[in-house]
């Protein structure tokens, strides 16, 4: 597909490999995204999820089988090469929003662009501004994390995800630790963000309705994609 | 967050301040090890300097004394000794030959300040039923004055030498019950005898001293002496004082004479200072060392209490070498403002323990010296240490998995 997002090919993972406690975490996974795609990914506890999630966003390394993001092959790529596509194509929102406690809000969501650019430059400054202001914080956008309520931190997440206006967000049970009410806006405003800047987005979640309301879902139970 | 920051520094500064029981406490406790290298520093280096002025301004730096008198030993032929022992014959007080000529050849010598010829040996000093053993130094006051500084230690009267005027130490008229103006009959064991007057006291510092070294005239202490003519030593001033050893020996071998220099005379005094510069090494050594342990110590704990934060900066692309320095900049900070403090704190100690300790007789113990350059080069040490200190913990932070450092 000329115009896939995402295209995995036989992708292994085994923990430990040679040792007793081998582990295989995924099997032969194929998979591919399309650009703008809002793809959900479901399936049991413990059945290979994040794992999958992670080496998608170039954070572990599969063990067999290729990934290529936006065309681009990244097996081979170097530490420093891998780290550079993070920042620059992948953005990642966590279940438990993980801000960085020691700054505000404003600043979390400028941070990935002071680790691109090295300083604070006005146009970040500019760009963590809209970005609050899209997800509707701007009246909390100098407090601290620690101030803030769940949905507000994951709010911010889903803003410093979007910093670099990465090709693809990842979202791994961003709605996990919320209340239905939470949940379903910041739902909305993945949603939204994937009709209105085109960014592709591939969220897990346990939860059916939200699954449903995607563009597609996988099915991953014990390291396998079942449909 | 400040614009001309750049990434590292505004991350290192924001976590530093955010764990701000734990910094404050290991910039104490690096203070503390600053200050205490800053106080011994600057004290010893005092100490040190005061020591040698003293020492040096109440002795001669080079002494040319007369060679020792030996018995020949009495030849038949080649090899062949009359006499199988030969005794140490006892030293009589002797002049040193041909001094003046010695003399004008010392003060054509661009490298000695003064040349003060002196005649000394031991007399009598009685006063009524009391008398004394006593050193004479017979001396010329307008050379012997610039070698020792003897009107400095005048307490009362004046530092004159006519040729019936005595300077005496303060416990020697207290002996003999004299004061100022006083008169004392000085006898030798060769039989001179003279009756002089106390011109003046002085206070050495040091009993021996103030209960035995008088000063008189040089013609006295040669009449007295019965040496008319001659002088016992030569005494030298030196322009530096550390080439003292070498002109000492150029001296020697030019002339029949001993030369003794102050460092000669001195050695204890010079091992005595190696081993204070040795200890003192040794305690900057283990200080420092300490401190660093210390600043590594919580930049590991810091390293695992933000496990989290660097899982999460790694996966929004920020590279290990960035988080590297993330954590050296922490350790270079705690040292530098630890340094600034501790340098604070030892810089008051300094001058609060020089207006406390005194001397026995009231003057300062030591100089304060407060140079600019002991700071200057503390803080580069410190700064560097604490960088160094943090090379094991921002490592470990670079490796660190970010899967695993997000999972926690």
């Amino acid at each position: 597909m000329a115009n896939s997002i995402l295209t995995l090919n036989k992708i292994n993972k085994v923990y430990n490999p040679g040792e007793a406690s081998e582990v295989a975490v995924l099997h032969d996974i194929d998979f591919e995204m399309a650009k703008g795609e809002f793809v959900a990914i479901m399936g049991p506890s413990g059945s290979g999820k994040s794992t999958l999630l992670n080496i998608i966003g170039l954070l572990d390394r599969p063990t067999s089988g290729t990934l290529s993001i936006n065309g681009q092959n990244t097996s081979g790529l170097e530490d420093a090469e891998l780290t550079h596509l993070r920042c620059h194509k992948i953005g990642f929102v966590f279940q438990y929003h993980y801000l960085i406690s020691a700054f505000t809000a404003l600043e979390n969501v400028m941070m990935p662009l002071l680790v691109d650019h090295g300083f604070q430059t006005e146009r970040a400054e500019q760009r963590a501004k809209e970005l609050i202001d899209r997800v509707g914080l701007s009246n909390v956008a100098h407090h601290r994390s620690n101030d803030m309520s769940g949905g507000q931190q994951q709010r911010v997440a889903i803003a410093r995800g979007l910093a670099m206006n990465p090709d693809i967000l990842l979202a791994d049970e961003p709605t996990g630790n919320l209340d239905t009410e939470n949940t379903k806006s910041i739902f909305d405003l993945l949603r939204e963000v994937n009709r209105t800047s085109g960014t592709s987005i591939l969220l897990i979640t346990h939860n059916h309705d939200l699954g449903r309301q995607c563009d597609r879902i996988i099915q991953v139970v014990d390291g396998r994609i079942v449909s | 967050m400040k614009r001309w920051l750049p990434f590292e520094w505004i991350v290192a500064i924001r976590f530093l301040l955010e764990g701000k029981l734990q910094s404050i406490f290991i910039i104490v406790g690096i203070s503390i090890g600053v200050g205490v290298i800053v106080f011994m520093s600057a004290m010893l280096t005092g100490l040190q300097a005061n020591f040698i002025k003293r020492v040096l301004t109440s002795q001669a730096h080079i002494q040319i004394l007369p060679p020792d008198q030996l018995a020949r030993p009495q030849r038949h032929g080649v090899d062949e000794i009359e006499d199988a022992i030969i005794q140490r014959p006892s030293q009589r007080l002797v002049s040193v030959d041909q001094w003046q000529k010695i003399r004008r050849q010392l003060e054509a010598m661009p490298e000695i300040a003064v040349v003060a010829p002196t005649a000394a040996g031991s007399a009598l000093a009685k006063r009524g039923d009391a008398s004394r053993a006593i050193t004479l130094n017979g001396v010329e006051p307008e050379t012997y004055f610039l070698v020792v500084h003897v009107p400095d230690y005048l307490v009362q009267g004046q530092a004159r030498l006519l040729s019936d005027d005595i300077l005496i130490g303060i416990d020697l008229a207290k002996d003999l019950g004299a004061n100022v103006g006083d008169k004392l009959n000085v006898t030798t064991s060769n039989g001179g005898a003279r009756i002089l007057t106390i011109i003046g006291l002085l206070d050495f510092g040091n009993k021996g001293a103030n209960s035995r070294s008088t000063f008189v005239s040089l013609r006295t202490a040669q009449s007295l002496l019965g040496m008319l003519g001659g002088v016992t030593t030569i005494d030298l001033s030196l322009k530096d004082i550390y080439a003292a050893e070498d002109i000492a020996q150029n001296i020697q071998s030019s002339n029949d004479v001993i030369a003794d220099s102050w460092i000669k005379t001195n050695a204890q005094f010079f091992t005595a200072i190696r081993a204070q510069n040795l200890t003192n090494m040794l305690i900057r050594v283990f200080v420092g060392l300490s401190v660093a342990f210390g600043i590594a110590a919580v930049l590991v704990v810091s390293v695992i209490q933000r496990s989290r934060d660097i899982g999460i900066l790694r996966a929004m692309g920020t590279s290990r070498g960035q988080i590297m320095r993330l954590f050296l900049i922490q350790g270079g900070v705690l040292g530098f403002f630890g340094s600034l403090f501790g340098s604070a704190l030892g810089g008051f100690a300094l001058i609060y323990w020089h207006a406390a300790a005194r001397q026995a007789d009231g003057s300062e113990l030591f100089p304060l010296v407060i140079e600019y350059q002991l700071f200057v080069w503390t803080a580069v040490l410190a700064t560097f240490t604490g960088l160094l200190a943090a090379m094991a913990p921002a490592l470990r932070a670079a490796k660190l998995d970010p899967v695993v450092a997000i999972r926690g």
